[in-house]
């Protein structure tokens, strides 16, 4: 079975997150990134199915040259192979394109993305690639077991779970259940040392223009005071005069 | 390693007092190569999740916890980072050795003394001093955290004074095996520990002889109970007793004899790495205690904002970055160092011995000078924290304790500073540094009349290297006169030789965190302005602390004229031209680390 587990290279959720260019353009400086939480899960249960089924791992990423460390953390965590499609990801559309292309040029049998990356939270891009596919899909995967050609996931529904039986080949949009958070790996020294000499190839994109834009971004407004009141009528004279929610 | 480092002509262990360094050529943190990014990631990793939750349980002297972490350190292969592969390690460079030392000893100091004991002082005399077959047979179970190490020189009777033990190692008569016997103290790993490095004296040998003991209860060797100790409650600290010990006569290391030289080279490796194990805890006390300060509000306020609170975090900041920038300095020269001795020719283990042994002196400043940070920077974190610090419930308290022992072991702050200014004296005889010269030109120096120029300092950073040139200028004129008049009995004037120590520390610590400003300033690299501020706070008071020891060694041993002129030239020597305004400096520094809540260079 070829695997292809798709990652994004996105913020560690405690960076401080600012904006430059008049609120238009996310700004990385010192900012610390990581492999995407829901994309790490997928990672690991590939991981199972190397290690059990002799699967081969690959894992691909859209964006520049500064992804590469992300893609060698990867293939340090033991995937065997790593693509870095050379274009900034844009938008969801976009990032599907060249995803797509990369599991036809591959003939991949399973590909895994996350149900969302955390950094825009798009989460769309998993089902746009097996539309583009003509693929099958599961979203918001928390298990998933293959035998020969046909594959038994679970997911994640409103107040429960489903359980779908499927064939290969399938696009899952995977996250925490996949594996447990204890299950994810840590790189031990020498998958570091080994992922030097894996390849981590670059791969020119194919067109694909973005369908969306970014016009600004805005961050919450900061939290007031608290203010402590002494009465209820206090209270709602503050609700209603300035607060105006009452 | 590329050929251009090679043929760089590096600066020899000692050198950098009598020469001027281009920022260019030391290596600073922002030079970690993505592999060692990665590494220092997946150790920070493994801290996060094995460690740092469990403080309590290493509180609570939970030994067991110890050695289960030791394990899975083992299995993320943190045990064989410095061993070569040929013996299941991972052939790592000084530089590497020295960040995940770094690292890993952050949280708690149990796991920073049983890391420190097992791969340093418990499997490096083996992989350096070991024969092949010593090597084959001990090294990859050490490497990989199957076996552990433990080291055993103390003794009752012989603390400082190593070469002093009374432990006996006696041939049998068909000379297959010597018979061991005698008591060891303080010996970490003890309670869980495979294989001990045991050093024991063959008849009336001048040196002790070092010995590979695996630890058979079997064999005449038992354990008394476990210390009760200030800190570090989860690090294994017993006695050993070796009752007629049966240990075969190959398992001898090295030659009959070797055995101190064995131990003191152990020890060089040992303190840089001590050194490197105080550095990450500093990061995580000033971590929690900024935290805690942007948190804590006292008078409507949240304290961080109060310049009291500013001073001790900007100091705390200053001195890990300058703890980081000497520490890493010191440890690429040394794999420098190793690199062209293996390219003459020396075998790894020769070469690393070699290459170690030239950086002694740097060896000793940093043990000395990193321990006492990181005794200040907890101090200082409980103090942010109030009564809270004083709590068992916050991470202060166990941090304050646990950095005593680092002042202790690997031969004490005393014994460090002494030995840092001894051994650059012993080299200057020996004509490795050349002291003579310019001690000279100093005094020459001293007697004419100073130029009354101004100098251009408007580049960044120009005065303060001046400075440093200045100070360098001290240490010779105060030791250099201290060598004159008392000879080979200068060792006999210990608060003597104590003060040029800190001079020389001083000198080392400010000059490599300078030049590494420098050089981020130059590359314009992340961080510049403030790391700028550290360097220019840090000198500010070196020179202080420089000024008072000066004087007080001058005073000692000078008297009348030449006393006088040396206290004229000690205060040219430590005249700024431009007086730095430390409060805007440590404001500036501690607000960039209340932004961002955390130590960010
Ligand atoms: C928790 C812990 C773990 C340890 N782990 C190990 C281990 O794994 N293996 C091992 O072999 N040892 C170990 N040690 C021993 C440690 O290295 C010694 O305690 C240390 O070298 C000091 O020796 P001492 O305790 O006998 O003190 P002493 O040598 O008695 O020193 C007492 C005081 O006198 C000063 N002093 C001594 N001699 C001189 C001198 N010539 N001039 C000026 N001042 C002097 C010292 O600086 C110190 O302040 C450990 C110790 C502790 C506490």
């Amino acid at each position: 079975m070829k695997i292809l587990v798709c990652i994004s290279h996105v913020p560690d959720t405690t960076s401080k997150i600012n904006f430059t260019d008049g609120d238009t353009k996310f700004d990385t400086n010192g900012v610390q990134f990581v492999i995407n939480p829901n994309d790490e899960f997928g990672l690991t249960r590939a991981m199972w199915f190397k290690e059990k089924q002799g699967a081969s791992v690959h894992v691909v990423n859209v964006g520049g040259p500064e992804t590469e460390p992300t893609l060698r953390k990867a293939l340090a965590i033991g995937a065997d192979e790593a693509i870095r499609v050379n274009t900034p990801a844009t938008d969801g559309y976009s990032v599907a394109k060249q995803l797509a292309n990369v599991v036809k040029e591959g003939g991949y049998d399973l590909v895994i993305g996350g149900r969302e990356s955390i950094d825009y939270n798009g989460g769309m891009v998993p089902g746009m690639v097996a539309k583009m596919l003509d693929a099958n899909f599961v979203n918001t995967c928390i298990n998933l077991e293959v035998e020969g050609d046909s594959a038994t996931a679970i997911r994640e529904i409103d107040g429960g779970k489903e359980t779908i039986k499927t064939k290969l080949p399938l696009v899952v949009g995977g996250q925490k259940g996949l594996v447990e958070e204890s299950d994810l790996r840590i790189p031990n020294m020498r998958g570091i040392m080994q992922a030097r000499s894996k390849p981590l190839h670059v791969k020119e994109p194919v067109d694909a223009n973005a369908e969306t834009n970014t016009n600004s971004f805005e961050k919450p407004a900061p939290k007031g005071d608290v203010k402590l009141v002494d009465s209820v009528d206090e209270l709602v004279n503050l609700l209603h005069n300035e607060a105006k929610v009452i | 390693m590329s050929t251009e480092t090679i043929n760089k002509e590096i600066l020899r262990g000692g050198q950098f007092l009598v020469k001027e360094t281009p920022c260019e050529d030391i290596f600073t943190p922002e030079d970690f190569s993505e592999e060692q990014k990665m590494m220092k990631e997946s150790v920070k990793e493994f801290v996060d999740r094995e460690i740092w939750p469990h403080k309590e349980r290493f509180e609570a002297k939970d030994y067991k916890l110890t050695e289960e972490v030791m394990r899975k350190a083992g299995e993320l292969g943190l045990l064989g980072i410095a061993v070569p592969e040929k013996y299941d390690g991972l052939g790592m460079g000084f530089v590497t050795t020295m960040l995940v030392c770094d690292y890993i000893s952050g949280a708690t100091g149990s796991i920073a003394t049983a890391f420190g004991a097992h791969t340093g002082i418990g499997t490096m005399p083996i992989t350096l001093y070991g024969t092949e077959e010593q090597r084959q047979k001990y090294v990859p179970k050490l490497a990989t955290g199957e076996w552990f190490g433990a080291y055993c020189l103390t003794e009752p009777g012989a603390g400082s004074d190593a070469n002093s033990g009374k432990t006996k190692a006696v041939l049998s008569d068909d000379g297959k095996y010597y018979s061991l016997s005698g008591q060891k103290m303080w010996i970490s790993n003890a309670g869980f520990c495979d294989v001990m490095i045991v050093f024991a004296r063959i008849e009336d040998d001048k040196n002790i002889t070092g010995f590979i003991v695996e630890n058979d209860p079997e064999n005449g060797i038992s354990m008394g109970e476990e210390e009760k100790k200030l800190g570090i409650h989860s690090s294994s600290t017993r006695q050993v007793f070796f009752n007629e010990t049966k240990v075969p006569v190959e398992n001898m290391l090295a030659g009959r004899g070797e055995g101190f030289k064995i131990a003191m080279n152990a020890l060089n490796v040992g303190r840089i790495k001590l050194a490197a194990a105080c550095l990450d805890a500093q990061r995580r006390v000033i971590w929690k205690a900024t935290e805690y300060a942007n948190d804590r509000v006292q008078f409507k306020t949240p304290i961080a904002k109060f310049g009291a609170i500013k001073s001790k975090l900007a100091e705390m900041a200053t001195n890990v970055f300058v703890g980081e920038s000497a520490s890493y300095r010191a440890a690429k020269n040394i794999e420098d160092r190793i690199s062209i001795r293996e390219s003459q020719g020396n075998s790894h283990q020769e070469a690393e011995l070699k290459g170690v042994e030239e950086y002694a002196i740097e060896c000793s400043i940093l043990k000395v000078a990193v321990s006492e940070d990181i005794q200040n920077c907890s101090d200082e974190g409980i103090q942010i924290f109030g009564g809270m610090g004083f709590s068992a419930d916050t991470p202060m308290e166990a941090a304050w304790r646990d950095a005593r022992i680092s002042r202790i072991y690997e031969g004490t702050n005393e014994i460090n500073r002494m030995l840092a200014v001894g051994m650059l004296v012993k080299k200057a005889m020996k004509g490795h540094v050349d002291l003579l010269n310019p001690a000279q030109e100093v005094a020459k120096e001293l007697m004419g009349i100073p130029s009354f120029d101004t100098p251009d300092f408007s580049e960044t950073l120009s005065e303060e290297k001046a400075m440093v040139a200045k100070l360098k200028k001290v240490f010779l004129m105060v030791a250099g006169s201290a060598v004159q008049k008392f000879g080979p009995d200068l060792e006999q004037h210990q608060q003597l030789l104590l003060a040029s120590a800190d001079i020389l520390i001083e000198i080392y610590m400010a000059e490599s965190a300078i030049l590494r400003a420098e050089k981020t300033s130059k590359n314009n690299g992340a961080n510049a302005e403030y790391q700028v501020a550290m360097a220019k706070l840090y000198l500010y008071h070196a020179v202080d602390i420089v000024t008072q020891k000066a004087k007080e060694g001058i005073v000692s041993f000078a008297e009348g004229d030449e006393q006088k002129m040396m206290l004229v030239g000690l205060k040219r020597f430590t005249k700024y031209q431009n007086m730095p305004n430390v409060v805007a400096l440590r404001n500036k520094i501690a607000e960039k680390v209340t932004a961002e809540n955390t130590y960010p260079f």
